[in-house]
């Protein structure tokens, strides 16, 4: 037992402020996409010839960018002579809404709770029921990684259970392989109403690099309501972990909200 | 430089390398790891002389690294690739199959099982006299076949749970598990045949994680093919995509800086790291000793974390490119990365030396899901599983290619086969592949990072291999007369020793199966591609 005592003040305390302070990402963290329409050139087409998921639009010189499909990999950044398109350190990248995943300009982070009465149901205590279809285990192992004593998950109330009776949603990852879409509908179907649906990677929101395969249901709103889409390839944790507590409205206004409170008192 | 090994940029012309063995066993064209070679030169042997060299290589203590088909002028052909660890040298040799059908070599080649089936699903040709003849995948065959089809009508109707090799017997029961599991992990179907709580026998059936992508990587454009091969498996980016681009530089006879080479080398450990000291920590949880899983859970991050140090993605995404690196590290950057690493390996000794230290752990870990050595090799095991066992396998060692031609990392092996040798053997990796980093950092070779990597030239053939975290990564890449890929084959190190974990499970308590799955660690995806 001493050694384990001995080993437990070696390992320090580990677990990460967030979200009283903002998390501490790598110099070269690939985040939101910046687009500059105005560097760009009529005839132009390179970046959306570089992409390798069809991520990029141009449209004269207005240039869109899907974050739904994007896999942060910078070929478009690198095809593009004019630096009209970089990656900015901006890590929150979730949205409630497909079309929210579009960027055309610069980046405002679009999360938006659920509404009050689901909030008032899941706000303090959110179970999820985690389904891989066909992902390739980096989205499940940043999705795991919430659980370890850095992100804590369980201090926000929101746990990943066993099984999907005990679940209030499910949160999927992969580009939904016909081989899986059967037991993906069946664990949605256990999990009891209201309920709801997370999408998490490039390829649960649009099939990613799998987009159009014959294999796969290019994602997970192609056969479910979807509430929470979160971008990446993967995502980083705290991508995702800022997407489920925006969900939530668990993030800055309540914070501030109680603060008024407290002082109105 | 070893002697024999080949040099790290090779002028010598490949032609003059493939000559043909002579012995007693068939002429297969001989190649080393990532060495190209014309296609043409490849043996087309009558059927029965292949198969007898495949039957006849587990003697010769050679083994199958890849057993696949390809559509060659409206005819199934059959390549194999056979590995000689000993020797450092592949043997391929290849044969037409004449109708529909061709005779089965599981019963004299354990290591041929998966294979075939994987063959008699994608070209639906039927192995004759298979012993266990199912679909791998469930997958639509490549080619309309209707001899196959009458004889695998299983393949062409999806997924599903089908039938398994039953016990039968007073007491016996069956237990089904996946493919949705209680934790965050892939999907996969577990069968277990028990008498009470002994398991006498365990079917592993996979498919669930098809995407697709050896199919894809013929038909879609050129851009697509890098994130196709990082998402093989997500948690080996780095393996995968070095055996790729590593094909794709010798098909284009194009060259890597030294430089380039070192950094996929300490990127490739890294990776190593990461999973290795994750896997330790999901051990010790699946024994009930949490300080360790809960200390792991935490390191495990930090190796992922110099990655992203490196290039920004924590799995290594966009790292690794044909003709080197898509990222350059400074002096600073390297000194900084290596404080880093010096203290997260100070606290990954703290906490795996807890798990060898606790007699309950040790209890657990030791005699549990022990595989024979003889077991592990009549089945082809590659990596951490058949080091285990006591096999000295390991493509760094045997096949070096890139920065392994200069610096060798000491191969890592223990004898007992069971759950305990599996993680100590990782223990003994996460070692040295630290002392492999940390020396490396401290005196990169100069140059350039990224060079032009060229077309690949047409009608090549090369075989790709990388030891990956879980073991040998094999990618064998043909191109066609204008240079496009003709086949790409994908053997992940999980297609060869999940049928390990299926027979070190006889005999077990069926409680003990979380912990033996965990200790082979193998992927899902990688194996269902």
């Amino acid at each position: 037992m001493i050694k384990e005592v001995l080993a437990r003040i070696q390992q320090g305390h580990r677990t990460s402020r967030y979200p009283l302070e903002a998390p501490n990402l790598p110099d070269r963290f690939r985040g939101a996409p910046a687009l500059d329409p105005s560097r760009c050139s009529d005839t132009c087409n390179q970046c959306v010839e570089a992409c390798p998921t069809d991520a990029l639009r141009v449209e004269g010189t207005r240039i869109a960018l899907d974050m739904g499909r994007c896999l942060f990999c910078t070929e478009c950044m690198t095809a593009c002579e004019a630096g009209a398109v970089t990656l900015t350190k901006e890590y929150r990248l979730a949205a409630r809404h497909r079309e929210d995943l579009v960027v055309t300009q610069g980046y405002e982070p679009r999360r938006k709770a659920l509404d009050e009465k689901t909030r008032r149901l899941f706000g303090r205590s959110l179970k999820l029921r985690q389904v891989s279809a066909g992902g390739c285990n980096a989205c499940e192992a940043d999705v795991n990684v919430l659980g370890t004593l850095v992100f804590d998950l369980g201090r926000f109330g929101i746990q990943m259970v066993a099984s999907p009776r005990h679940a209030d949603g499910i949160l999927v990852t992969g580009p939904v392989t016909e081989n899986m879409s059967l037991a993906l509908r069946k664990t949605y179907d256990a999990v009891p109403s209201p309920k709801i649906v997370i999408a998490v990677g490039a390829c649960a929101i649009s099939g990613g690099p799998y987009i159009d395969h014959g294999e796969v249901k290019n994602g997970v709103d192609s056969m479910l309501p979807v509430d929470l889409y979160v971008p990446g390839c993967p995502p980083h944790p705290f991508t995702i972990l800022d997407g489920l507590l925006g969900l939530l409205d668990r993030l800055g206004e309540s914070a501030s909200s109680r603060q008024a409170r407290v002082d109105a008192v | 430089m070893t002697s024999g090994k080949p040099p790290l940029v090779s002028d010598a012309d490949p032609k003059s390398e493939s000559a043909r063995v002579v012995g007693t066993d068939v002429a297969f064209a001989q190649l080393r790891n990532a060495q190209s070679m014309a296609t043409d030169s490849i043996p087309s042997l009558a059927f029965s002389e292949f198969r007898l060299a495949i039957v006849n290589a587990p003697r010769q203590h050679r083994r199958i690294a890849a057993l696949f088909g390809a559509s060659v002028a409206n005819q199934v052909k059959l390549y194999c690739v056979l590995a000689g660890d000993s020797e450092g040298l592949l043997y391929v040799g290849s044969a037409v199959v004449d109708g529909g059908s061709f005779a089965s070599m599981t019963d004299d080649c354990l290591q041929a099982n998966l294979f075939e089936r994987e063959i008699a699903e994608e070209w639906g040709i039927v192995p004759e006299g298979h012993p266990w003849l199912k679909p791998v995948r469930f997958v639509r065959a490549r080619r309309a076949n209707a001899e196959g089809q009458r004889k695998l009508p299983e393949s062409q109707s999806g997924i599903r749970a089908m039938e398994f090799y039953r016990v039968e017997g007073e007491e016996v029961h069956e237990v089904a598990v996946g493919p949705v599991h209680a934790g965050v992990i892939e999907p996969g179907h577990f069968r277990f045949q028990c008498h009470g709580e002994q398991v006498l026998h365990l079917e592993i059936s996979l498919g669930y994680q098809h995407r697709g992508v050896e199919r894809a990587l013929l038909t879609s454009p050129a851009r697509r093919a890098l994130p196709y091969m990082e998402t093989v498996a997500g948690d080996t980016t780095i393996g995968h995509a070095s055996a790729y681009c590593q094909a794709i530089e010798a098909l284009a006879a194009s060259r890597v800086s030294g430089r380039a080479y070192a950094l996929r080398a300490i990127a490739l450990e890294l990776e190593r790291l990461a999973n290795h000291v994750g896997g330790l920590g999901a051990l010790a949880n699946d024994v009930g000793y949490l300080p360790t899983a809960s200390f792991c859970g935490r390191l495990r991050g930090d190796f992922l974390n110099l990655t992203a140090a490196l290039c920004g993605s924590r799995f290594g995404r966009g790292f690794v490119r044909p003709g080197g690196v898509g990222f350059d590290v400074s002096t600073d950057e390297c000194k900084n990365l290596m404080d880093r690493l010096d203290a997260a390996q100070r606290d990954v000794k703290n906490a795996v030396n807890l798990l060898w230290e606790t007699p309950s752990v040790q209890a657990r870990f030791e005699g549990t899901g022990a595989l024979s050595q003889q077991s592990a090799e009549e089945l082809g095991l590659v990596g951490v599983a058949a080091r285990a066992c006591g096999l000295e396998r390991d493509v760094r060692h045997d096949f070096p290619s890139g920065f392994f031609r200069l610096t060798q990392i000491p191969m890592s092996v223990a004898q007992t086969g069971d759950v305990f040798a599996r993680a100590y053997v990782r223990w003994l990796e996460i070692q040295r592949s630290y002392a492999f980093i940390r020396e490396q950092l401290q005196r990169l070779p100069s140059g350039a990072i990224l060079s032009t990597c060229s077309r690949p030239q047409p009608n090549r053939f090369c075989v790709s291999l990388i030891e990956g975290w879980r073991g040998e990564i094999c990618h064998v890449a043909m191109t066609d007369s204008e240079g496009r890929f003709a086949s790409y084959k994908i053997v992940d190190p999980s297609f060869h020793n999940w049928t390990g974990l299926a027979i070190a499970l006889r005999n077990q308590q069926i409680s003990d199966f979380p912990l033996c799955n965990k200790s082979f660690d193998l992927s899902y995806c990688g194996h269902d591609l």
